[in-house]
């Protein structure tokens, strides 16, 4: 037990390190999302900052739900590129060829990108003060808490994506086209209730759409209770995921 | 698809065991199954008393692996990948940067795996391999695509660790690697082992024949030649006598035959068989192919 705890620490210090040593790779996953909330916001609220009270419902709480449901796909995107470039390379091979289970080796990956979305989060967060008063409550905690819920659910989505992609080449491309479009049936842009009925039915079983509801709901203050659901689709999925990825997971 | 059939074979403890053999032989797939990495349909394997596919975790606190292709992170540290390796046993592991030493990298202990020579890398997973002082190691296609030179001194290092008593299992397509190397081999073809000894014995076995090449003026030396024991063919070009025939005696027996007759000579070489000529004789096929 504790050679494992010390392995996964390990692991995941060093995982961390090299993602910061690829300075493009740390730049498109932190970057990127913020750099995209930056510049909707300026374009869509030249005003925010004097009238909160006038701002849309998308720029008050669509936008930054965006943002940061950007910084999940992208740290899931990031995960699957990596795991198809460490199987590619036979390093997921080598590290299975020590004592070390390969769940630790996973494991030590969703550390990672939860850490790196926990980050850009901040960050985020840190940015979004110029286009937010002060004084505007939103329960950043519970907010962060749910964004990680999130993203560790569409990890294990992540996981099943990068089981299927055949090369490494084609591991962001197959995960955008997969994850993209769930963002745009979450209900995020248009409301469920007016979409026609055949995208309503694919947008309840979507997990994004679930990721969506209950970060909209947090970051507008609703308790946790009113969004069990939510996060009980989110656990469905991860489970159901999960399952899958050890049914269908490709080590080389 | 079935890679690999009737594979038997024992591997004693403190010697180099090469299995050898074309690519596609079956060869990296007989081992990962003795490590544990792929799981038989069929058949037994116990290392260190242990059964690679309900042991696994166990086994590999024991061995030490080095993969054929195999890459690490290009970005890690040349010393970062020892100390995660060391993390990852639950035995005591031999210190780190001795290691390094030994094997010639401590220059290199701060460079990322990405920019090592093709060589540097093979050190490194030696030194993955060694770092948990295995008691047998695997070492798969270890030299192939390096320089000569590199590849050298990567037998020296494998000889090295025969001599700190422990065991070590490779593979190889390169002949003379397996008889420099190796104490005995195995010899598989098609997923099948042929034939199993060390190498010695593998070419005295199955390539018993001599081959004796010299050059001389005097032009009825063939008649003489021809009369010699265990001699079976004699070829003369112009001045060159290429002369066949079997068993140890034949090059004294050569010998004797030119100083009774005072045949002079400008050139005298003998050609023996190696293991290349084995696997030629047995598969009826260069390895190369």
């Amino acid at each position: 037990m504790t050679m494992m705890m010390r392995g996964l620490w390990k692991l995941t210090w060093i995982e961390i390190k090299i993602f910061l040593r690829e300075p493009l790779g740390a730049f498109g996953t932190i970057g990127f999302p913020v750099l995209v909330f930056l510049v909707w916001g300026r374009i869509a609220s030249p005003k925010m900052v004097t009238t909160p009270a006038a701002a849309s419902g998308f720029i008050r709480v669509g936008l930054p739900v965006l943002a940061s449901l950007l910084i999940s796909v992208s740290s899931v995107l990031s995960l699957v590129t990596i795991i198809s470039i460490y199987r590619e390379g036979g390093i997921l091979k080598r590290l299975r060829a020590t004592p070390l289970r390969p769940q630790t080796i996973l494991t030590a990956h969703v550390i990672v990108k939860l850490m790196l979305t926990a980050a850009t989060l901040a960050l985020l967060l840190m940015a979004g003060k110029r286009y937010y008063p002060v004084g505007v409550q939103v329960p950043f905690f519970a907010f962060a808490m749910a964004l990680l819920i999130s993203t560790w659910s569409i990890l294990s989505i992540g996981f099943v994506i990068a089981s299927i992609v055949p090369t490494a080449r084609f591991a962001q491309p197959i995960g955008a086209i997969i994850l993209y479009p769930m963002i745009a049936l979450s209900g995020l842009f248009v409301p469920l209730e007016s979409l026609p009925p055949v995208l309503h039915a694919v947008a309840r079983v979507l997990p994004l759409t679930y990721a969506v509801s209950l970060l909209e709901g947090i970051w507008s203050g609703d308790a946790w209770l009113a969004h069990v659901g939510d996060v009980a689709a989110l656990a469905v999925v991860f489970l159901v995921c999960t399952a899958l990825s050890t049914k269908v997971f490709r080590w080389e | 698809m079935v890679a690999v059939d009737e594979v038997s074979f024992e591997v004693n403890e403190g010697e180099i065991f090469g299995l050898i053999g074309p690519n596609g032989a079956g060869k990296t797939t007989t081992m990962e199954c003795v490590e544990g990495l792929r799981t038989p349909d069929r058949g037994s394997i116990s290392v260190l008393g242990l059964n690679p596919f309900h042991d696994v975790y166990k086994l590999q606190d024991r061995i030490g692996v080095q993969l054929q292709q195999a890459q690490l992170q290009k970005r890690i540290k040349v010393w970062e990948a020892v100390d995660l390796w060391a993390a990852l046993y639950q035995k005591k592991t031999v210190d780190g940067e001795r290691l390094l030493e030994q094997l010639g990298l401590v220059e290199k202990r701060n460079a990322w795996f990405m920019n090592l020579s093709g060589g540097q890398k093979q050190r490194l997973f030696i030194a993955l391999a060694l770092i948990n002082d295995p008691e047998v190691v695997f070492l798969d296609e270890l030299t192939t695509g390096l320089d000569p030179q590199s590849r050298r001194a990567i037998w020296d290092l494998v000889r090295g660790i025969r001599e700190r008593g422990k065991t070590v299992f490779l593979t190889t397509h390169l002949m003379e690697e397996a008889e420099r190397l190796c104490d005995r081999v195995a010899i598989i073809e098609h997923g099948r082992i042929i034939d199993i000894d060390c190498p010695e014995s593998l070419v005295k076995r199955h390539c018993p024949e001599r081959t004796v090449i010299l050059a001389t003026d005097v032009l009825d030396a063939a008649e003489h030649f021809r009369v010699i024991p265990g001699v079976e063919e004699v070829i003369c070009s112009n001045s060159q006598f290429t002369i066949r025939g079997r068993g140890d005696d034949l090059v004294t027996e050569v010998i004797h035959c030119l100083s009774e007759n005072q045949i002079r000579v400008t050139d005298f070489r003998t050609v023996l068989p190696n293991l290349e000529d084995v696997f030629l004789k047995l598969t009826g096929r260069s390895i190369r192919d």
